[in-house]
């Protein structure tokens, strides 16, 4: 072996140490293995899948799942109220969260609470219409999408402090 | 002689209400001995003998239980929506009922957004992707063949002493419904960085969306730079394998980071350049400030303590010598000092620390003390090596929104009633 492929050689093994110290036993993931609960969507509505629902789709979808924790109308509860204002939950969704994607992800991966993961995904685009409508921001013939559910300007949105860029791991 | 015995006037005191020097412990200590020494021969020859000395004991068991006496040692259980969402439930470590620092893995307290999957380990795997050179996977068998480190360290809910926060008169209930959503646990597994490395994070990619497999996939998005300079992937918790409510078969492990970031059931890392605004970051686990404003990404736990012993639920027996004792923590890493008042507030003495003083984990302190059987407030107020102390209840409440519960770490105030009560106060 010439001097120039033992120096190749000793590079290659000094990368491969500087990658992982590890023993390197991970099997390589196909795109296809990775269930939707593995990513999130984004705030720009990156990862949003097609699909369409309206309030007035979210209201039957509501009665018949959600309403039993959150409320007949989505601001009674007990359990966080996603309708405000109201008087048991300081932080309804509808009217809280800072992006209308977050709406679309939660409730597609959680809810209901006893049957997370069933619900379509036109389900989870009405249900985020109806509380999106519930808390007059969209009009009640908007229909969420895709295109239309990032576009939704959250009345809090503005006003939020980033305490991790601001100072990092030093408590608030 | 017992140590209540001990004569309060030659007592050296350190600050008001009858906090002791902490010279006091060894001295008490002596005494006790001597005493021990001066039984009369006559009363060892007639003592009698119990039962259990007289027979053949229980043979040798698989997997070892509490005394039986013990029973009633158990986490308190919360569940705030019992009738329509039983799985959001939640159990708290009964402090007032053990010493030293680390929590027992039976007792680690739970918060359980949908409740505790039943998690086969055979089937799960940790899956490492996004904006990473090459995208992997891990099973438990391979995982397990990896160097893996141990560190103790506590973790918190961020909803940690709610009832203190929010109820407008104290709520009369024990260390385990007060401020039980805190736990302390050896920790064994692999440095995140190890994995992250093998995957080949990008340039690009500063955030990871880390995902449970539990039924609601609760995720959060966490800082690169903190995965990368203490994030543990956690398979053992006290030289065992991880108990289920603690994430079985592995969690992740933030030191020092409100425990919902702590991902159980862990499945999926996902590298990204921004966070998403998952649920639990852009609703549940903000704080409201009291102008209206919210802050959000507060990872990291403020410096706190209060006393275990004597605490809320407790009755004194009777006047006369104690050790004061308690936990306190940081998540900005180590406990500098912990001060302990004995009269409201007024004089504070700094008590002992039991050493090693570890970053992010519970440190115990105590200090002996006198009790004249007057009616007085206990108080412990702790400092981080940071500087941070801990503060008073109404300047806490003033930062924030009424509604908030969220990052509470205000001074725990006891009151001791004249009979001997131990009470949860305001002041």
């Amino acid at each position: 072996m010439s001097i120039f492929k033992l120096t190749a050689a000793a590079l290659l093994l000094t990368a491969a140490a500087a990658r992982a110290e590890g023993p390197g036993l991970g099997q390589p993931l196909d795109a296809a293995e990775i269930p939707f609960y593995a990513t999130y969507v984004k705030p720009d509505g990156t990862g949003l899948p097609a699909g369409s629902g309206t309030a007035a789709e979210g209201a039957e979808i509501y009665a018949a799942k959600c309403a039993s924790c959150h409320g007949k109308t989505g601001s009674e509860g007990p359990v966080m109220p996603p309708v405000g204002p109201n008087d048991v939950w300081a932080k309804p969704a509808g009217r809280y969260w800072p992006y209308a994607t977050t709406l679309f992800d939660y409730i597609r991966r959680a809810m209901p609470l006893e049957a997370p993961k069933s619900l379509s995904d036109d389900e989870a685009y009405a249900l985020a219409a109806y509380i999106l409508e519930r808390n007059g921001v969209i009009e009640a013939e908007t229909a969420m999408t895709a295109e239309t559910l990032p576009a939704v300007k959250m009345p809090n949105h503005g006003n939020f402090l980033d305490v991790w860029a601001k100072q990092g791991a030093k408590p608030w | 002689m017992t140590r209540s015995d001990i004569d309060g006037a030659a007592l050296e005191y350190a600050a008001g209400g009858g906090l002791l020097s902490r010279r006091m412990l060894l001295a008490s200590a002596a005494a006790g001995t001597a005493a021990g020494l001066a039984l009369p021969k006559a009363a060892r020859a007639e003592a009698k003998i119990p039962e259990w000395s007289k027979t053949a004991g229980a043979r040798a068991r698989g997997y070892g239980m509490p005394a039986a006496a013990e029973s009633a040692v158990q986490r308190a259980i919360i569940e705030p929506w019992q009738d329509v969402a039983p799985a959001f439930s939640l159990s708290g470590t009964p402090h007032h009922r053990l010493r030293g620092t680390i929590t027992p893995s039976g007792l680690h307290f739970e918060v359980h957004h949908g409740g505790r999957p039943d998690i086969d380990p055979a089937r799960h795997r940790l899956m490492l992707h996004g904006l990473v050179e090459r995208p992997l996977h891990f099973s438990l068998e391979a995982l397990e063949r990896y160097p893996m480190v141990t560190a103790t360290h506590f973790l918190e809910c961020a909803g940690n002493s709610l009832f203190n926060a929010v109820m407008p008169e104290p709520m009369q209930a024990g260390c385990d419904m007060l401020h039980g959503l805190l736990s302390n646990t050896e920790w064994t597994g692999i440095p995140m960085a190890v994995l992250m490395e093998e995957a080949g994070v990008r340039p690009e990619g500063k955030w990871v969306v880390a995902a449970g497999a539990d039924g609601p996939s609760l995720a959060r998005s966490i800082p690169m730079e903190k995965l990368m300079s203490d994030g543990m992937l956690a398979l053992y918790q006290n030289g065992e394998r991880l108990r289920p409510e603690q994430g079985y078969p592995m969690r992740l492990l933030l030191p020092g980071f409100e425990g919902n970031m702590n991902i159980k059931w862990l499945t999926s890392l996902w590298v990204t350049e921004a966070p998403v605004h998952t649920k639990d970051e852009s609703g549940e686990y903000t704080e409201i400030l009291a102008d209206g404003s919210s802050v959000q990404f507060t990872f990291a736990m403020g410096v706190k303590s209060f006393i275990t012993h004597p605490s809320s639920t407790m009755t004194m027996s009777g006047p006369g010598f104690y050790e004061i004792s308690g936990l306190a923590w940081t998540g900005a890493g180590k406990v500098a000092k912990v001060e302990v008042s004995a009269d409201g507030g007024q004089s504070w003495a700094e008590a002992a620390l039991a050493g090693p003083v570890r970053p992010q984990a519970l440190t115990r302190f105590s200090l002996p003390w006198h009790w004249d059987g007057s009616p007085l407030v206990l108080m412990s107020r702790a400092t981080d090596e940071t500087g941070a102390v801990q503060p008073a209840r109404a300047d806490w409440k003033a930062r924030y929104h009424a509604s908030n519960f969220l990052h509470y770490n205000a001074i725990q105030p006891w009151q001791i009633t004249a009979e001997g009560a131990v009470q949860n106060v305001y002041l």
